[in-house]
């Protein structure tokens, strides 16, 4: 038990900054690295003294040098001090654990990704798992939508992915008002909701699987918007989020009916999901 | 064709005896020279608790209890029985999933920030528990298998079962189907014992425990007391204080979520917790990290945790259960329900502590047969109104 209990060490190698409150960081291990992770699958991250939290993993699956690749919001008392973490600094790392997005199993098909907020982290693992054998698949289609522009991750990557063959629409909730020079922010792209953006992309229903992953509201409504075209839940995948502590299945949190999510999840399917989803407070 | 596979050994009937309770210091000592540590209920703080036992005498010879709803109380007993109780506040869970234990410490080296990581290395304890109720002795199996451990086969407790004969007010064993007898549970317990007047039967249900018997003074069974042994805990099977009601609780439960129930059962439960301390089956952890005033040496804890505590399935932005009665909902459904899909069998072995130890007297057994009338209710043909 207390192998599985016990992090291994790396060194944040680059802490690089996304938007006002999240980082990107590379990881490098000091102790025998943890096993090669899938694609949607996450650590555990400990911070020296400060506790530990799980953090799904946002670096491509085909790179195969033991880093990892970490997006971090700083929502909390560790992932603001690993939003901190300078190059050099010390944390442990256990995992990787949960289910993954499995993008293999839909080759030959459409995929379309639809990310909400830091949402788009988890997603990037399979995109650029799918981007690195392009070939494999139909129709590519990236739907990214963040509160403000500022609040969009790798937006920088855009050109990258659109340039090897993915269809990226992005959108925001609302472009307000910069405070110092009281002008809209920047944007080209469009205001709403990312399922307003739906029409937009090439959607063969019966011939795509489509990735979510984002607060829990917009999952659902995108699904419900996704099953109204015509796609079949089993088609839908989604990524939930629940307390999860151990990773292992024994400390309970991360319940959610008959699932442990960090076991049974954080990916599944929406046919699975929707009926859990639906009650209130299970 | 042409190998001849010889049918399985039948198994032939499990060693018996007889010990005198004069005996049990000789059991102690047995064990304890065999390297075990024994522990068992003895008298403490006004209950029966769980302790390491020096010899026979520190076990509770002739105090009982009387058990209810939020009440527990020891009682004297004029028969000097040694294990005349039913299940105290403790469990077995408090030796195998201890309340509080530490993970692992970190060093941080405040020239160069460097971090060693390091578990404290455990000295296993090889304890001999001693006076396993049946319900008690189910509740091992669920917890270590709640806690993903492989069978512990020889490594794990020497266990002395004690088959029940009096059960308690809040008992429920015989709605769960672990107890009140536990002979025929092959590979669980090593001996495992009937009480009757001053005597045990013993049946052998390992090698150890053959082991152990053999130092042990023991007679030959006494004609008839075999066939008085068993219709005694027989007997106790229609003595149960309380049973569930007599339906699929995993399919009553699944149905149930938006059961107005619920807000019956929130309008009393303080969602304090203890009935998940109490229970003997109950894993949940939560982890604690600590520095000392240096910043420089930091510790992680793992110590029970409760799903009716309001952090419990905190996520940032606040609490997916914010509701005593969701909270109530998630342990209940997750205890009779839930259990099933993880782990194949049931959470609860019908012990009655979560109903002793209900400091408002929520009765489990009354709730679910509250939950499947309002069940009932729903699903009957509505006659009255379609006329």
């Amino acid at each position: 038990m207390s192998g599985s209990m016990l992090p291994r060490r790396y060194r944040v190698t680059e802490n690089r900054r996304d938007t006002a409150d999240t980082r990107t960081l590379c990881l490098a291990p000091l102790d025998e690295p943890i096993p090669h992770f899938r694609s949607g699958q996450f650590t555990m991250v400990y911070v020296f003294g400060v506790g530990e939290i799980p953090l799904s993993i946002s670096g491509c699956p085909r790179v195969a040098d033991h880093t990892l690749v970490h997006t971090v919001r700083a929502v909390g008392a560790v992932s603001a001090a690993l939003c901190s973490a300078e190059p050099g600094t010390v944390v442990g790392v256990r995992g990787p654990f949960g289910t993954d997005w499995a993008v293999e199993r839909a080759a030959g098909r459409d995929l379309l990704f639809v990310a909400g907020g830091i949402g788009l982290a988890p997603l990037r693992p399979p995109l650029l798992e799918v981007l690195s054998t392009r070939r494999d698949y139909g129709f590519v289609s990236v739907i990214a939508g963040a509160r403000t522009p500022s609040e969009h991750l790798y937006r920088d990557e855009d050109e990258g992915w659109t340039a090897r063959g993915a269809r990226v629409l992005r959108t925001v909730d609302r472009a307000p008002a910069d405070p110092g020079t009281r002008r809209p922010e920047p944007w080209t792209d469009s205001i709403g909701l990312v399922t307003d953006l739906l029409p937009r992309v090439p959607l063969r229903p019966e011939r795509t699987t489509a990735y979510l992953c984002g607060p829990e509201v917009m999952m659902t409504h995108t699904g419900t918007a996704l099953t109204k075209l015509g796609m079949h839940p089993a088609d839908i995948v989604v990524s939930l989020e629940r307390n999860m502590r151990c990773g292992i299945g024994v400390c309970g949190h991360c319940q959610l009916g008959p699932d442990f999510v960090c076991l049974n999840g954080a990916v599944t399917t929406l046919d699975h999901a929707e009926p859990l989803l639906a009650v209130g407070e299970l | 064709m042409g190998t001849v596979t010889a049918a399985p050994a039948r198994p032939s009937p499990p060693r018996r005896a007889m010990i005198a309770v004069e005996a049990l210091d000789d059991l102690l000592n047995a064990l304890r020279t065999a390297g075990y540590e024994p522990v068992g209920p003895t008298v403490g703080s006004g209950a029966i608790v769980l302790d390491e036992l020096a010899s026979a005498a520190d076990l509770p010879h002739g105090r009982g209890s009387a058990t209810g709803p939020g009440h527990y109380r020891l009682t004297e007993r004029a028969d000097g029985a040694v294990f005349g109780h039913s299940a105290g506040p403790q469990s077995w869970k408090q030796y195998l999933h201890p309340a509080r234990r530490a993970l692992f410490s970190a060093d941080r080296d405040p020239a160069t920030g460097e971090v060693a990581l390091q578990t404290e290395p455990e000295a296993p304890v090889r304890y001999a528990f001693i006076g396993v109720r049946p319900c008690d002795l189910a509740a091992i199996k669920v917890l270590n298998r709640a806690l993903r451990r492989p069978r512990d086969g020889d490594s794990g407790p020497f266990i002395v079962a004690v088959e029940c004969t009096e059960p308690g007010a809040v008992c429920f064993c015989a709605s769960t189907g672990t107890g009140p007898g536990c002979a025929d549970r092959d590979g669980e317990f090593d001996l495992a014992l009937v009480e009757t007047d001053h005597r045990f039967l013993v049946t052998v249900g390992s090698p150890r425990g053959d082991a152990i018997l053999d130092a042990v003074p023991h007679g030959t069974v006494p004609e008839g007391m075999l066939e008085a042994t068993r219709a005694a805990v027989t007997a106790a099977e229609s003595r149960m204080g309380r049973s569930l009601p007599a339906t699929d609780l995993r399919v009553l439960l699944a149905r149930s979520a938006e059961a107005g129930h619920w807000d019956d059962v929130a309008a009393r439960c303080l969602a304090c917790g203890n009935c998940t301390m109490v229970c003997p089956t109950c894993f949940c952890t939560s982890v604690e990290d600590t520095t000392d005033l240096t910043g420089d040496h930091a510790e992680r804890w793992e110590s029970w945790d409760s799903c009716f505590d309001i952090d419990f399935a905190y996520l940032h932005g606040g609490s997916v259960r914010t509701s005593t009665k969701s909270r109530y909902r998630q342990w209940l459904t997750h205890k009779f329900g839930t259990w099933h899909d993880q782990f194949g069998t049931s959470g609860c072995v019908g012990c009655g502590r979560c109903i002793a130890w209900c400091p408002v007297g929520i009765d489990v057994t009354e709730e679910l047969t509250a939950l499947d009338e309002e069940a009932a209710a729903l699903s009957a043909p509505r006659t009255e109104e379609a006329r």
